[in-house]
């Protein structure tokens, strides 16, 4: 049985490189060269496109706060570019990048995205990452009909025709994993711990109503703690009185380290209690450590451990550009699939013209995309993904114990308001 | 049994509710220190206390870098030296700072503030651009991890202990260096009478420098402590100081009782508002208490009585 699973990798494995090159082939041979493309066909709005070049912006915090985060999302945007450009760029011209500094404050990535839409007429922006930034932006997108990538897990809530979410909406990420710790772990009473902000605080009102409703549990404590809070021995008291079958943590930021700290030194480690998280990719494990986190559960739909081809090839590249010791976390790789899924959309739309691109790009897929395979829905801009029950690792990697299926996005979900 | 618990499930808690109230304690403690000396004893708002803790938990990182790359065998001693060498490293910088920047400034308390928060803004883009933006941790000693198992049911993490410990040994030692020694002497003198210290041979401008390096340095052991707790970023620094300022405005600025009194008070309503309510509501209601209380004392806990 072992033995035709891995033989069955092989041939899939196989077939895919083939599929790869395949697919390479078509475009070398379908020719899409510049010339074939006169920029007056492609280009009917005014965008930065030229003969042979096309510009997008870049728009993240390469500082401030949020720096912490962005920097696997910048990094992974120019790794995808990059290998777009070396492989003859997008309707045969290459990408040039407007790098912008939206400095985790978001008026500034207001106007910063203004700058790109209105002076530099870039044809797509990859950027953002806090629900914050993404709401500030999002009114001068809408205006000026721009396009962006938005690459972060969130709380869901929204759609809008200027926009692609590469990440998970909330339901992806936690009506699966709730119903797996159900199923398999017997979990029937939950703590729900979350940083007070809309993302936890969103998500664990989904997560009651699945616990409540679809699951048959009760929740037994649900709290929220500032930004930054470094003190949750209170808390970690009221855990141990309340006994829950399972911690569901979305604690944020700086506050991690000490949490999971805590957690430890207090003697709730794997051994006897159940905690899983949305919150903890590998970029946060670096920081806790991965003996804090050992046993404990992460539901992402990407992991850096990931065995398949398509992720060993990223792993590489990534190690390659950006050095050996490189961490890859869920929203890094959502990132990455951004340009990759504009190329495909204005391929097939034989045009930058953010309408037609918009058009084009329902029920494209993904098939290289290092989480295995998206596709993109054909109505709500989000992706068709898998959810992964990834088990953390003393070296702060994990071991993908649960793999759902394919899971519709459902950015506002009946019934989980 | 009491609402379903047993009474040694109740006590453990008890046991452990208190121990995270004096953790918390320490903690809010520690931090306030090197305030205390610098905003207590001379009336300087350092808005950079923060990112000088920050600067001490960086020393403690790097200290780790360098050990883990070249002599990993040390790893069980080099957190010891590090929290010294962060005092050395941040009063060494407080005087600095001092001397190019704090000294034209004591007649000027808004300019000091300003400035103050101007040198934050330039020390967390400097540990940005040095150290990256993603938070670190150092790695830190076996001996600092995990807990002592008094009970099946009572752990006391071990790292809080140390947090503890290392606190009184600083405080005890401030307080006799402040109330027994001939500099301590000197440096409530400048404070309570600049001009008579001044003719009674004391070199005010000296006993300045010293005062704000030493608490500069005290706030480098406070990070450095910090860094057995939570991670280090650039900005760590600031969610440290509105904390800071807390304690020490509500115990009344000028003397180490009151920062201390303070600083209790507040760590145990909020650990047991916590342990009541929901966290943020627990810290809402802490903070609505001081605001009431120094609405009725303004000059804070303990004010000094001395006519200004």
């Amino acid at each position: 049985m072992k033995h035709s699973c891995q033989l069955n990798d092989k041939l899939h494995s196989k077939l895919s490189k083939l599929t790869a090159a395949l697919t390479l082939a078509g475009f070398f041979a379908s020719g899409l060269r510049a010339a074939d493309f006169p920029t007056g066909q492609i280009d009917t709005t005014g965008l930065a496109v030229t003969d042979d070049t096309v510009t997008v912006g870049q728009l993240h915090s390469a500082t401030g706060t949020m720096a912490i985060s962005e920097a696997g999302s910048i990094e992974s945007e120019r790794l995808a570019i990059d290998q777009i450009n070396a492989e003859g760029g997008i309707l045969g011209r290459q990408i040039k990048v407007i790098v912008e500094d939206g400095a985790s404050d978001w008026p500034t990535f207001a106007e910063k995205s203004k700058e790109l839409l209105e002076e530099d007429h870039v044809a797509a922006v990859f950027g953002c990452w806090t629900s914050a930034s993404r709401k500030a932006v999002l009114p001068i997108f809408e205006r000026d009909d721009g396009l962006l990538y938005y690459p972060t897990f969130y709380e869901g809530l929204e759609q809008s025709h200027d926009v692609f979410y590469t990440g998970q909406e909330a339901t992806q990420q936690i009506i699966a994993g709730l119903k797996w710790l159900s199923d398999t772990k017997h979990c029937k009473t939950f703590y729900l711990i979350g940083s007070d902000y809309i993302w936890p605080r969103t998500s664990n009102k989904i997560a009651r109503k699945v616990i409540e409703n679809d699951i048959h549990g009760r929740v037994v404590g649900e709290e929220y703690y500032p930004l930054g809070t470094t003190d949750f021995g209170s808390l970690i008291n009221k855990i141990k009185l309340k006994k829950p079958d399972a911690i569901y943590a979305i604690v944020v930021g700086g506050s991690n380290v000490a949490f999971y700290k805590q957690l430890h030194a207090a003697g709730i480690t794997s051994a006897n209690w159940t905690l899983l998280t949305i919150s903890v990719t590998e970029d946060e494990a670096l920081g806790i450590g991965g003996e804090n986190l050992t046993g404990f559960f992460s539901a992402m739909k990407y992991f850096q451990s990931l065995d398949n081809p398509n992720n060993k090839a990223f792993v590489a590249a990534f190690k390659q550009k950006y050095g050996p010791n490189s961490v890859i976390g869920d929203v890094t790789q959502a990132a990455y699939e951004g340009p990759w899924l504009w190329k495909m959309a204005a391929e097939k739309a034989h045009s930058f013209d953010v309408d037609k691109v918009v058009a084009a790009s329902g029920g494209i897929e993904f098939t290289n995309a290092p989480e295995g395979y998206v596709r993109i829905h054909d109505v709500n801009h989000h992706l068709w993904s898998k959810l992964r029950i990834g088990e953390w690792q003393d070296d702060g990697q994990v071991k993908v114990i649960y793999e759902s299926g394919l899971i519709e996005p459902n950015p506002f979900p009946k019934g989980y308001q | 049994m009491i609402f379903g618990y047993s009474l040694s499930d109740l006590w453990s808690i008890f046991v452990m509710q208190s121990f995270s109230g004096l953790s918390l304690f320490s903690v809010l403690l520690l931090m306030a220190l090197g305030l205390t000396i610098i905003f207590g004893q001379m009336g300087v708002v350092n808005l950079a206390h923060g990112e000088f803790m920050a600067m001490g938990a960086y020393t403690v990182y790097l200290c780790s870098t360098i050990v883990q790359r070249h002599c990993p065998s040390l790893t069980p001693y080099y957190f010891l030296v590090a929290i010294v060498l962060a005092f050395c490293v941040c009063s060494f910088f407080g005087l600095l700072v001092e001397w190019s920047l704090i000294r034209f400034l004591y007649k000027r308390p808004l300019d000091s503030l300003l400035a103050t928060w101007g040198l934050s803004l330039i020390l967390q883009q400097s540990f940005r651009s040095i150290f990256g933006a993603r938070e670190v941790t150092p790695v830190l000693p076996n001996w600092l991890m995990g807990a002592f198992n008094v009970t099946s049911t009572i752990q006391l993490p071990i790292n809080g202990v140390f947090v503890m410990g290392l606190t009184l040994v600083l405080t005890l030692g401030i307080w006799f260096f402040l109330y027994h020694s001939r500099i301590g002497l000197n440096m409530r003198a400048t404070v309570e009478n600049r001009v008579m210290s001044g003719a009674a041979g004391i070199n005010t401008k000296l006993v300045d420098r010293f005062t704000f390096s030493l608490g500069c340095g005290i706030a480098g052991v406070a990070g450095a402590a910090f860094t057995t707790i939570g991670s280090t970023g650039p900005d760590s620094g600031s969610r440290y100081i509105v904390d800071s300022f807390l304690v020490v405005v509500f115990g009344g600025m000028t003397r180490l009782v009151g920062t201390i009194v303070s600083a209790f008070g507040i760590a145990q309503g909020q650990s047991i508002a916590q342990f009541f309510m929901e966290g943020t509501m627990g810290k809402v209601m802490i903070l609505l208490v001081v605001v009431v209380i120094l609405m009725i004392r303004p000059k804070g806990l303990f004010a000094s009585k001395i006519r200004s």
